[in-house]
C-alpha cells in the first residue's frame, strides 16, 4: 500500500518505462524511501549502508556499482543484500538509489 | 635504448608483439614479452574437444613460434607491476624489468573457487568446465560413456569470455546427443544470470528461439549462490534450486590474480581503460589489449585482433607527443556453433546490436547475420587456421577494425 505522502513524491519524479529515475541529480532520501515504498521495502540502517555506497560510487564513476563492487567494497555479503532488495539486488538498490540501471553486463 | 614490455603472449600479447617489431626501429627500441607457459592454447578450440571433433594437439603450439625473433622472450611467472616506479617483476631469478611502455595482455581466467561447494564434492567428477584444456579434456572422457540424464549449463557471473560460448556449448550437446541416439534420454537446461538467452535484445529473442525449438529449457536471472554436491543441486542467491546430473559450469571469469597484487583492477581484476583509445586510466604509458581491460565490449580474440590497430597507433603517437585517436568502437564479430554444420554470425559494436543481414566479407563471403548457415559453420572452423596464419601475426584482416553498417537490415 502506498500512502498519500509517498504518492505525492514520486509525482514529482520522472521515471524511465524501467521505473528508474530520469535525472540522478534529482534524488533525495525521501525519494528514496518513498519508492522503497512502491518497492514494497522498508529501509533499515543495512538498506543505506548499500544505498550510500550506490550514491558514492556515482558521483564518483558516473555509474550504480555492480553486485560484486558493492559485496567487495562493503561489509554487507551477497547473501544479506538479496535478502535486503529481493529480486535482482544490483537493480533495485540503483532503483531506490535514483540510479539508472547497472550496465554490469555485456 | 628504450623498451615496449608486453605483459602476457596469448592472443593479444603475441598480436602487439608481430606488429611492434615492424613499426619500431630496433636500433632504438627493444621489445620485451613475459608469460608462465610456453604453450600457446588455441582456446576457441576448447568448445570443440569435449565433442570429440579436436583433441588436445589440435589446440596447442608453441607460443615461439608466433614470435619474431627480434622480440625478447621471457618465460616466467610476472610477480608484480610497480607501474607509479616504470617496473616489473618476475618470479624466475627475482629480475626486474624497466619500462617506457608497458602492454597488459593477461587475459581473463576462470575462477570456479569463487563458488560455494563447487570445488569440493563432484568437481571433475559430475561437475566440470570446458575454459581450460583440462576442463574439456576431463568432460570429453566423461561424455564418451555418459548414458543420459539432466545437463545442466550455467553461467556463474557476468561478464564471462566469448559470451556465446555456453550456448554453442548447448546447440553441439544437441547434436552430440541426437548423433549418439540417445538425446530422447537427456534434458539440456541452460540457467543465465541473464534475463534472456543473450545479452543484447535481438540476438537475445532469435538465440531464445533457437533454444526452444531444440528443446533446451532456459532459466533466466539464475544468479548461482553454491552448488550441492551431495544432493547434485545448484541452488541461486534467491533460493531456487536446479537439479542435475551432469553440471557443465562457465565459472566467474576475472582478469589475472597479478593485476589484483599490484592493486591496479577493479572488483574483478579487469584494469580500468578509456573504451576508445585503450590507454590504462591511472598511468598514460600503459595500454590494455584483449580481455585483460574493463571495455565494455566482448572478450574475444576477433576483438583483440580489432583492439589491436588503435593499441598500436596510440602508442605510437604517445611516443611522439601526439594526441590519442579515440577510435575502437567495440568492434566485436563471433561465429556461433549451432550444431548439425550449421553456425550463425553475429556483428557488434558498442551503439549497434546484432542485427540480421548480410556480412559481406570481401573474397569469402557473404555469410549470413543472425541466421544459420553452412557457410558460417565454416567461418568457423577455418577460423583457426587463420588464428595461427594470420590473426596472431598481426596480420591485415579483410575486414575493417570498426564495424561497418553495409548489409545490416535496420
Ligand atoms: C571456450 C572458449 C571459446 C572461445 N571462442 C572464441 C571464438 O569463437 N572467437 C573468439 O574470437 N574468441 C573466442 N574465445 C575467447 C578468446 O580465446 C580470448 O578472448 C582471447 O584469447 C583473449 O586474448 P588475451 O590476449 O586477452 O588473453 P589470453 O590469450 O588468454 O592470454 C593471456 C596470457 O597471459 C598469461 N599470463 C597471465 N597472468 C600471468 C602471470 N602472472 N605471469 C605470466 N603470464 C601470465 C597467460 O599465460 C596467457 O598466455 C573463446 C574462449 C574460450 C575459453
Amino acid at each position: 500500500m502506498t500512502t498519500t505522502a509517498t504518492r505525492d513524491i514520486l509525482d514529482t519524479v520522472e521515471f524511465d518505462e524501467g521505473g528508474f529515475m530520469v535525472d540522478p541529480h534529482a534524488w533525495t532520501p525521501e525519494i528514496a524511501e518513498a519508492i522503497a515504498e512502491r518497492e514494497g521495502l522498508e529501509l533499515t540502517e543495512r538498506h543505506w549502508v548499500v544505498i550510500h555506497f550506490a550514491r558514492d560510487e556515482f558521483a564518483k564513476n558516473g555509474e550504480a556499482p555492480t553486485l560484486r563492487r558493492i559485496t567487495k567494497t562493503t561489509d554487507v555479503s551477497t547473501k544479506e543484500i538479496y535478502k535486503l532488495f529481493p529480486g535482482g539486488p544490483a537493480k533495485v538498490a540503483a532503483k531506490i538509489a535514483g540510479l539508472g540501471k547497472p550496465t554490469g553486463c555485456i | 635504448m628504450k623498451t615496449l614490455l608486453i605483459l602476457g603472449a596469448g592472443t593479444g600479447g603475441t598480436m602487439v608483439a608481430n606488429r611492434m617489431t615492424e613499426l619500431l626501429d630496433t636500433n632504438e627500441w627493444r621489445i620485451v614479452i613475459i608469460d608462465r607457459d610456453e604453450t600457446h592454447y588455441y582456446q576457441p578450440g576448447f568448445l570443440f574437444i569435449p565433442f570429440g571433433t579436436y583433441k588436445p594437439e589440435d589446440v596447442i603450439k608453441p607460443k615461439r613460434n608466433f614470435l619474431p625473433p627480434t622480440v625478447e622472450v621471457i618465460f616466467s611467472d610476472i610477480e608484480m607491476i610497480e607501474p607509479d616506479e616504470n617496473r616489473v617483476r618476475l618470479a624466475k631469478e627475482g629480475q626486474v624489468i624497466y619500462y617506457d611502455y608497458l602492454v597488459i595482455a593477461t587475459g581473463s581466467h576462470i575462477h570456479p573457487e569463487e563458488t560455494e561447494g563447487m570445488v569440493n564434492g563432484g568437481w571433475q567428477k559430475n561437475i566440470f568446465d570446458f575454459y581450460t584444456l583440462d576442463g574439456a579434456t576431463a568432460l570429453s572422457r566423461f561424455l564418451r560413456t555418459w548414458d543420459g540424464g539432466r545437463l545442466v549449463v550455467n553461467v556463474a557471473e557476468m561478464p564471462i569470455k566469448c559470451p556465446v560460448a555456453p550456448l554453442e556449448f548447448l546447440f553441439l550437446a544437441d547434436a552430440f546427443f541426437h548423433e549418439r541416439g540417445i538425446r530422447n534420454k537427456v534434458d539440456l537446461v541452460y540457467a543465465t544470470p541473464l534475463p534472456g538467452a543473450f545479452t543484447k535484445p535481438i540476438a537475445s529473442k532469435k538465440l531464445g528461439d533457437m533454444l526452444e525449438r531444440k528443446n533446451i529449457l532456459l532459466e533466466t536471472d539464475f544468479n548461482i549462490g553454491e552448488v550441492d554436491s551431495n544432493k547434485n543441486v545448484i541452488r541461486s542467491w534467491d533460493e531456487r534450486e536446479i537439479e542435475y546430473d551432469l553440471l557443465v559450469t562457465v565459472p566467474t571469469n576475472m582478469g589475472a590474480d597479478v593485476i589484483e597484487r599490484s592493486g591496479m583492477g577493479d572488483e574483478l581484476n579487469f584494469v580500468p581503460i578509456d573504451k576508445f583509445t585503450l590507454q590504462s586510466d591511472g598511468w598514460e604509458n600503459i595500454f590494455v589489449i584483449g580481455d585483460a581491460g574493463n571495455a565494455p565490449t566482448s572478450k574475444a580474440g576477433s576483438v583483440a585482433h580489432f583492439m589491436l590497430d588503435v593499441v598500436v597507433e596510440n602508442i605510437l603517437r604517445h611516443i611522439e607527443g601526439l594526441p590519442l585517436k579515440p577510435d575502437f568502437d567495440g568492434h566485436a564479430n563471433c561465429y556461433i556453433e549451432s550444431g548439425f554444420g550449421k553456425g550463425i554470425l553475429i556483428d557488434f559494436n558498442y551503439e549497434t546490436e546484432p542485427l540480421p543481414g548480410k556480412f559481406p566479407l570481401p573474397g569469402i563471403g557473404p555469410f549470413s547475420l543472425l541466421q544459420e548457415s553452412v557457410a558460417n559453420h565454416w567461418g568457423k572452423m577455418s577460423f583457426r587456421w587463420i588464428y595461427w596464419n594470420v590473426l596472431l601475426k598481426g596480420r591485415k584482416m579483410p575486414i575493417e577494425s570498426q564495424m561497418s553498417m553495409a548489409g545490416k537490415w535496420t
